[in-house]
């Protein structure tokens, strides 16, 4: 196995096992177009950091930061609906990241590898990068799991139950951010939702607890990065959106098994399975 | 105006777990509530009944401290424990939680300790089963069950038969009231569904934005503002009901088994109006 395959696969999982039961959150709380305007948005801060010679990853890291605190400033005026900004913030991050980018001069900037990640390039400081971030992100998740879970469960009850619903709020918003500047390497923004919400999404059917939810979320996501790099190698695809194939098939065959269970089921029972209208 | 919530000293000889004075709220520019005063103490049941959009709701939101009040005093007994059953609970399918894990979320509760209070609950075998999967009523009693875990001195229970049919209600009033003698705390409910609520409770407060009336049972379903706010129709029903009280009342002699769980309590049933709600109660399911 060659070096670099070796270092994209580690980083891949690295990103993985964050990815996972954090984008059960997102999944809970319905705040998938919400990770997608900060992923979006993180494009700027790349053209940003590369444009005033910041350390890039700091940039994402603010830029999103930046974005997550302007969103919920804006959510409390009533004018416009949530999803609305959250289109403006999204494009127009992208749109600006885009045009900025078209300033910096030369090879400096390689766009592409920023919309749909480079995973292939991944230095042992990027390596570096992911696992301490992802530590950061799991450890603060681990710590805030109850207060995170109540407000995801019912935000009133768990108010009146005395958790901090507005402190909870922001940390979780930060670790969105933290996740989405270190899974672009691997994904790309255009793609970094994906990672959050599919493997989730996949664990949904099988899992009885939250909690089971998460570890298997993190597994369907190592398992998408394994098969997605491999089949990148294997017949020479981009290997971002490789990965994101590899999540898909997974959650399909996840859906599909489910679906198959319930016919299954029915057909011991005796009943006809249900015609879909 | 001034709004200050305070803490109550236990040793100051006070009764009220939890008291309003005088309180108002404002939502979105409108006073919802003005002047409302109520107190709940120990091991009593108090209802809260009005018609939708009289600032019920609010009320309790504000006594528990979700939203701030405008005007008045809220006091509150020293570490005071409350055990809140919201009146919307919507199970999320997109959030996969057994009713065993939802009431652990409470902290510090081994198997042995939700099995009994499922068991208190009348739900006992559910621990294992998905919320979504839940009917109104069995979703109702695991709320309370949560509740309970909290060990509360106050139990708040926002529209607890909403959802739930009328042997279910009856039930889980019962529940209720056996609840609140088993652990002396104090009851708060709030209600629309007034003939039912009137059963199981020794002090009703009648609001529609200010309190219009409170006292007990009868002398609120005679009381003229009573009668206006919710029409003569309502009055009669309640006194229908209180006539069934009278005739259970006389049946009680040989007391039915009841089902969930629920045990017949042996107590004096003598002249109480909760005793003629609770005999009520049991002889219709």
């Amino acid at each position: 196995m060659s070096d670099f395959f070796l270092r994209a696969l580690i980083g891949g999982i690295g990103v993985a096992l964050v990815a996972g039961p954090l984008g059960c959150f997102v999944v809970w709380r319905r705040m998938a177009f919400f990770g997608d305007s900060l992923a979006h948005g993180a494009l700027l801060g790349v053209a940003l950091g590369i444009a005033i010679g910041v350390e890039v990853n700091v940039a994402i890291l603010i830029v999103c930061l930046a974005l997550a605190l302007f969103l919920t400033a804006l959510e409390r005026q009533k004018r416009l609906a949530v999803d609305t900004l959250l289109g403006i913030v999204a494009h127009g991050g992208l749109a600006l990241g885009l045009v900025a980018a078209s300033f910096v001069k030369g090879a400096r900037l390689d766009v592409t590898a920023y919309l749909f990640g480079d995973v292939l390039a991944i230095s042992l400081g990027d390596l570096a990068w992911i696992y301490a971030g992802g530590a950061v992100v799991l450890i603060v998740l681990a710590i805030t799991w109850r207060p995170l879970l109540a407000l995801a469960v019912h935000a009133e009850l768990a108010r009146a139950e005395g958790v901090q619903v507005r402190v909870a709020r922001l940390v979780f918003m930060i670790l969105i951010a933290l996740t989405v500047a270190i899974a672009m390497k691997i994904v790309g923004v255009v793609l970094v939702t994906a990672l959050l919400v599919i493997p989730a999404a996949s664990a949904r059917r099988l899992a009885p607890t939250p909690e089971i939810m998460a570890v298997l979320a993190a597994l369907f996501g190592v398992l998408a990065v394994a098969g997605g790099l491999g089949g990148s190698l294997a017949w020479d695809t981009p290997s971002g959106p490789s990965i994101v194939v590899a999540a898909l098939a997974l959650f399909i065959a996840t859906a599909g098994g489910a679906v198959l269970r319930q016919l299954w089921r029915e057909r011991q029972l005796g009943r006809s399975p249900a015609v879909a209208p | 105006m001034n709004a200050r919530v305070v803490t109550l000293n236990a040793a100051g000889g006070s009764p009220d777990l939890i008291a309003a004075q005088a309180i108002s709220v404002v939502v979105n520019g409108r006073k919802v509530l003005r002047d409302v005063s109520l107190e709940v103490r120990r091991g009593e049941i108090v209802s809260l009944i009005g018609p939708n959009g009289s600032g019920k709701s609010t009320l309790v939101r504000a006594l528990l401290g979700l939203i701030p009040i405008a005007g008045g005093t809220i006091s509150r007994r020293a570490n005071l424990r409350i055990g809140y059953v919201p009146q919307r609970f919507e199970p999320d399918p997109v959030l996969p939680l057994t009713v065993g894990r939802f009431l652990r979320m409470a902290g510090g509760v081994g198997r042995a300790r939700l099995e009994q209070v499922l068991d208190e609950v009348g739900a006992s075998g559910l621990a294992k089963r998905q919320l979504v999967e839940l009917s109104g009523g069995e979703l109702r009693r695991v709320l309370i069950a949560r509740a309970l875990l909290r060990e509360p001195d106050l139990l708040v229970l926002d529209e607890p038969a909403q959802q739930v049919d009328i042997t279910g209600q009856l039930e889980l009033f019962h529940l209720i009231g056996q609840i609140r003698d088993e652990h002396g705390c104090g009851v708060l409910i709030v209600s629309h569904d007034l003939h039912v609520v009137m059963a199981a409770t020794e002090r009703v407060i009648c609001l529609n934005g200010h309190v219009c009336c409170s006292g007990a049972p009868e002398a609120v379903s005679r009381h003229p503002e009573y009668v206006a706010l919710f029409g003569t129709r309502a009055a009669r029903e309640i006194a229908v009901y209180m006539h069934a009280h009278d005739h259970a009342h006389g049946l009680h002699g040989d007391v039915v088994p009841l089902e969930g769980g629920a045990r017949p309590h042996g107590h004096d049933h003598s002249d109480d109006h909760l005793g003629h709600g609770r005999a009520a109660g049991g002889e219709r399911r």
